[in-house]
């Protein structure tokens, strides 16, 4: 009975957790494929350093990413950029520094050391942690199964929002005072007319509108390594690249995760033996 | 200890001597250790140990978090974040923290529904049992305020939900309300004091542990046969029990390392999955989240919370018979701590003369909707609060008061027991097969 | 039988011995990033070495930066200066070691092992930079520089005068202005640490 109990509670936990986020209308998200997906999913360094190109070109004329600092665009596990060009990148971007002009502080090109600068645009997110602060899976009935195994769909969901960009359905385009921003099938908490809900409220359409414009058109970013510009390959490589900035320890923990959970069930097998031998005596006694 | 007979510490050599005069230290260290333990206990009596580690395992993570973390609200995202980023390992030890509230919640759960299927909280351990409920409580007033502590959008926003539940009690609620907050509203002084509640109250519970485990060390162990060790002789008692140590050291820790490897498996590899995506945006109180949720651990006793609403005719009666002052949101309040209450009062409650629910046929089926009922709540929780689920949180609130205040009372002197065993010895060795020296058996000797 | 027995008991002590090591093994694992975890932080770390950019500093003038908590002088001394110091017989100091982080071991306090090496490429004359912690040995203040009794720094605090090279001449100080760890990386940046 209490086996049951036991997988009964595993189950709850996992019900519990998924409903957290399962209030939102429906919306559409793509189950991308990404390299870092996985026990042993890593970073793929081309495909960030593809991804800070597309942020630093597009995506930095409005978004922060305050919380991530130049040196660590120089990791191993991360974008990798060789210590030079780490340096170089670094200093195109200004940053006013307290100790110059004896105490009065001056502006200066940014060290290593120096943080990203904040957004630019009042109502533009920082994109430091955008990655962990969107899920992307929900369900299926508010049981949160679809994230254990696909993940929290962080990354999935930045891709799939910039290629969700749609033209606007045929209830929208009927009323009077057209929507402000622009329709998008990934978008969860945008405005939305009324038009387009049922007599219960219910969203015939997925998605909503989102203040942003489409930031990626495809083709319009050219890529050192030659890679395919694509509007979803771009898409996915800036997506990957913040899932990086959110998470930049994750190759480690992955690591970490991996070599205790080895040596947890190691210890646990020898603690198997050792328990079955000292227990032995007491079990065998019956037999007489 | 007093109890089961058993041999006790006798000082050997001349410093032992010297030190037991002065301090018996360790003969309460020996005793505790070579406590008799009843020899058929299951997998369900590992718990306790798991339990002990996780508290030591938060309390150690804790401290070396503090030494990074700073409680202010401009800064205490962002030093959460530096934990993350920069301290050498500090995304591991804060994962683990993070994770860790839920281990502990997850052992919880399953040592009081051990405790409820066994009955262990009767006589003589209702000690033991309100020592736990306590304890119980003060984990859930530990993990809120350590969830308020990183300072995101559901530490804020859940803040000022929960806190608001205070708010409801009348006449006092509103200065209540602002002498917890020390504002009017969720700010720096809020941050300030649950910090400082955080840090202590783990070391109460440690304290509380101490407690705990020194009731059961006087009563004895409960074993799933609900009997009792035979107490009339040394001789006697050995033949049920077992010293602690090793053997149920070792057992513990073989079911620990099991444990502690699907935990590392949570913390390496889906360190987020038990938490909320809305938390990694710090705190801004001009923007609510769509959907505020508590975490999961909370989630049961938050859709009590929710399901006495003023539609529900127990709540209006209430509120008339007290001329308005219980209203429908003072009584979820009422309802939410009732449903603990009422599982602290269980020893009362419980009129079955049968302590094991092995023993209990018509038992077990309640015990068993019980905890169906249990998750039910955990999944209505995080639901919305229109049709259907309005009416699955009714049914499901009222079916774990009835369980507690009408079909425990009720079963008692309803039921027929079937025969329990004459000795823990007797159950023991019906459960090992003689062929096989007990291996068959060995992973779940009680059932 | 007896022999059987003996097999066993090694078989029974090896498991035991096993347990407990791998145990010991995951306790240590544990700790050691509790230990770790007060080492310095990888923005602390960043910060141990910064760059400065020296092209703005003339000849005869004086850079002082903020490093480590602590302000270093980078000066870009005359040619009378650097003759001055070179013209110094090391046994008459008080403090005869280099006291520079960039050496192996104790130097004499030569002009020579206290001076930047000037680097390839730059107009400056070889020993013409020369980059010292400014905090005097005595009890720490921050010394003035081109003061003193030897033209080089003097600390208000208590008297201390140091010449062009940074040794310490006359006064209550023990030891020579240290030279810590810097490099040229290109002719006009110096990286510090």
């Amino acid at each position: 009975m209490f086996r049951t109990l036991s997988l009964t509670a595993v189950t709850a936990l996992s019900l519990g957790i998924g409903a957290a986020h399962a209030a939102s209308e429906e919306v559409e998200i793509v189950d991308y494929d990404f390299p870092f997906e996985g026990i042993f999913g890593a970073y793929d360094t081309n495909q960030l350093q593809r991804g800070l190109k597309v942020y630093t070109e597009v995506c930095a004329a409005c978004h922060g990413l305050e919380r991530v600092s130049f040196r660590t665009l120089h990791d191993e596990n991360g974008p990798a950029l060789p210590e030079d060009q780490m340096r170089a990148y670094a200093q195109n971007f200004e940053v006013f520094d307290e100790a110059l002009a004896d105490g009065q502080g001056d502006y200066r090109p940014a060290a290593p050391a120096d943080y990203f600068p904040g957004s630019n645009v009042a109502n533009a997110p920082d994109l430091s942690l955008m990655a962990k602060s969107r899920a992307g899976f929900h369900g299926p009935h508010g049981t949160g199964l679809a994230q254990l195994f696909k993940g929290m769909g962080g990354a999935e969901y930045i891709a799939s929002l910039m290629t969700g960009y749609h033209e606007e359905p045929e209830c929208a385009l009927e009323m009077e005072t057209p929507m402000d921003g622009y329709y998008n099938v990934s978008f969860a908490n945008g405005g939305f007319p009324d038009a387009c809900k049922d007599d219960h409220g219910h969203h015939t359409v997925p998605g909503s509108w989102i203040s942003m414009p489409p930031p990626l058109l495809g083709e319009d970013i050219d890529y050192d390594d030659g890679h395919s510009n694509s509007l979803e390959d771009e898409a996915m490589d800036v997506a990957a690249f913040l899932m990086w900035a959110a998470e930049p320890k994750m190759t480690a923990r992955k690591e970490a995760g991996f070599t205790g959970v080895i040596f947890l069930l190691v210890l646990s097998g020898l603690l198997y033996l050792t328990n079955k031998k000292i227990w032995a005596p007491h079990k065998k006694k019956l037999e007489d | 200890m007093a109890g089961i007979p058993h041999d006790h510490y006798e000082p050997s050599s001349g410093g032992e001597k010297w030190l037991h005069k002065r301090l018996p230290i360790l003969g309460i260290a020996y005793d505790t250790l070579m406590i008799p333990t009843p020899k058929n206990l299951n997998w369900m009596w590992i718990w306790g140990i798991v339990l002990t580690f996780t508290l030591v395992l938060q309390i150690i993570t804790g401290i070396v978090l503090v030494m990074h973390y700073v409680p202010h609200v401009d800064m205490a995202f962002a030093s959460v974040e530096h934990i993350m980023r920069d301290v050498n390992g500090g995304h591991m030890i804060r994962y683990f923290h993070a994770n860790g509230a839920s281990l502990f919640f997850v052992a919880v759960y399953l040592h009081i529904f051990r405790s409820l299927y066994y009955g262990n909280y009767k006589a003589p351990r209702e000690v033991t049992w309100i020592i736990g409920m306590l304890m119980y409580l003060l984990m859930m007033g530990t993990a809120f305020m350590g969830y308020v502590l990183p300072w995101g959008q559901m530490s804020f926003h859940g803040t000022a939900v929960i806190t608001g539940l205070f708010g409801a009690i009348p006449f006092v609620g509103e200065s209540l309300q602002t002498w917890l907050l020390g504002a009017s509203a969720v700010g720096q002084p809020a941050l300030n004091r649950f910090f400082s509640l955080h840090y202590l109250m783990p070391f109460i519970l440690l304290g509380l542990t101490i407690v705990h485990i020194w009731a059961f060390h006087t009563t004895g162990n409960n074993n799933p046969t609900g009997v009792e060790v035979r107490r009339t002789s040394k001789e006697e008692a050995a033949k049920d029990t077992l010293p602690f140590w090793p053997y149920f050291v070792i057992k513990d820790l073989f079911a620990l390392a099991i444990i502690l490897a699907v935990f590392m498996a949570i913390v390496g590899f889906m360190p987020n999955y038990l938490g909320h995506p809305d938390n990694y945006i710090p705190a801004n109180p001009l923007a609510t989240p769509s959907h505020i949720v508590p975490e999961w651990y909370f989630l049961p006793f938050y859709a009590i919370l929710r399901a006495f609403t003023a539609d529900v005719w127990v709540v209006q009666i209430v509120n008339f018979v007290t001329f308005g002052i219980v209203d429908a949101k003072f009584f979820g309040v009422l309802a939410m701590f009732g449903a603990i209450a009422v599982m602290a009062l269980a020893p009362w409650l419980d009129t079955s003369s049968i302590r094991s629910g092995r023993y209990r046929p018509t038992f077990k089926w309640w015990f068993s909707l019980l905890v169906v009922d249990f998750i039910v709540l955990m999944w209505v929780g995080a639901q919305p609060t229109d049709f259907p689920y309005d009416w699955i949180s009714l049914i499901a609130a009222t079916y774990w008061f009835a369980y507690f205040l009408v079909i425990l009372p009720l079963l008692g002197v309803l039921e027929k027991p079937l025969p329990i065993p004459a000795t823990i010895e007797d159950d023991f060795a019906a459960h090992y097969d003689s062929k096989t020296g007990g291996t068959k058996t060995l992973v779940n000797p009680a059932e | 039988m007896s022999h059987a027995e003996d097999h066993q008991g090694t078989r029974r002590d090896f498991l035991y011995y096993a347990t407990a090591g791998a145990g010991a093994v995951a306790v240590g694992a544990a700790v050691w990033p509790l230990v770790n975890q007060m080492n310095p932080s990888a923005d602390v770390q960043a910060l141990a070495s910064i760059r400065v950019d020296v092209s703005g500093v003339a000849e005869g003038s004086q850079l002082t930066v903020l490093w480590q908590g602590k302000p270093v002088f980078i000066r870009y001394r005359t040619a009378a200066e650097i003759e001055q110091a070179r013209a110094v017989d090391v046994s008459s100091l008080p403090d005869q070691n280099a006291e520079n982080a960039n050496l192996a071991g104790a130097e004499p306090a030569l002009d020579e092992n206290r001076a930047l090496p000037t680097p390839e490429g730059s107009d400056a004359p070889e020993g013409a930079w020369l980059v010292q912690m400014g905090v005097c040995t005595h009890l720490g203040c921050v010394p003035l520089g081109e003061q003193g009794d030897f033209g080089g720094w003097y600390c208000p605090c208590h008297g201390s005068h140091y010449d062009t090279a940074g040794r310490i001449r006359r006064g209550p100080a023990p030891r020579n202005l240290p030279v810590p760890v810097a490099a040229f990386v290109d002719p006009t940046t110096i990286e510090l640490g």
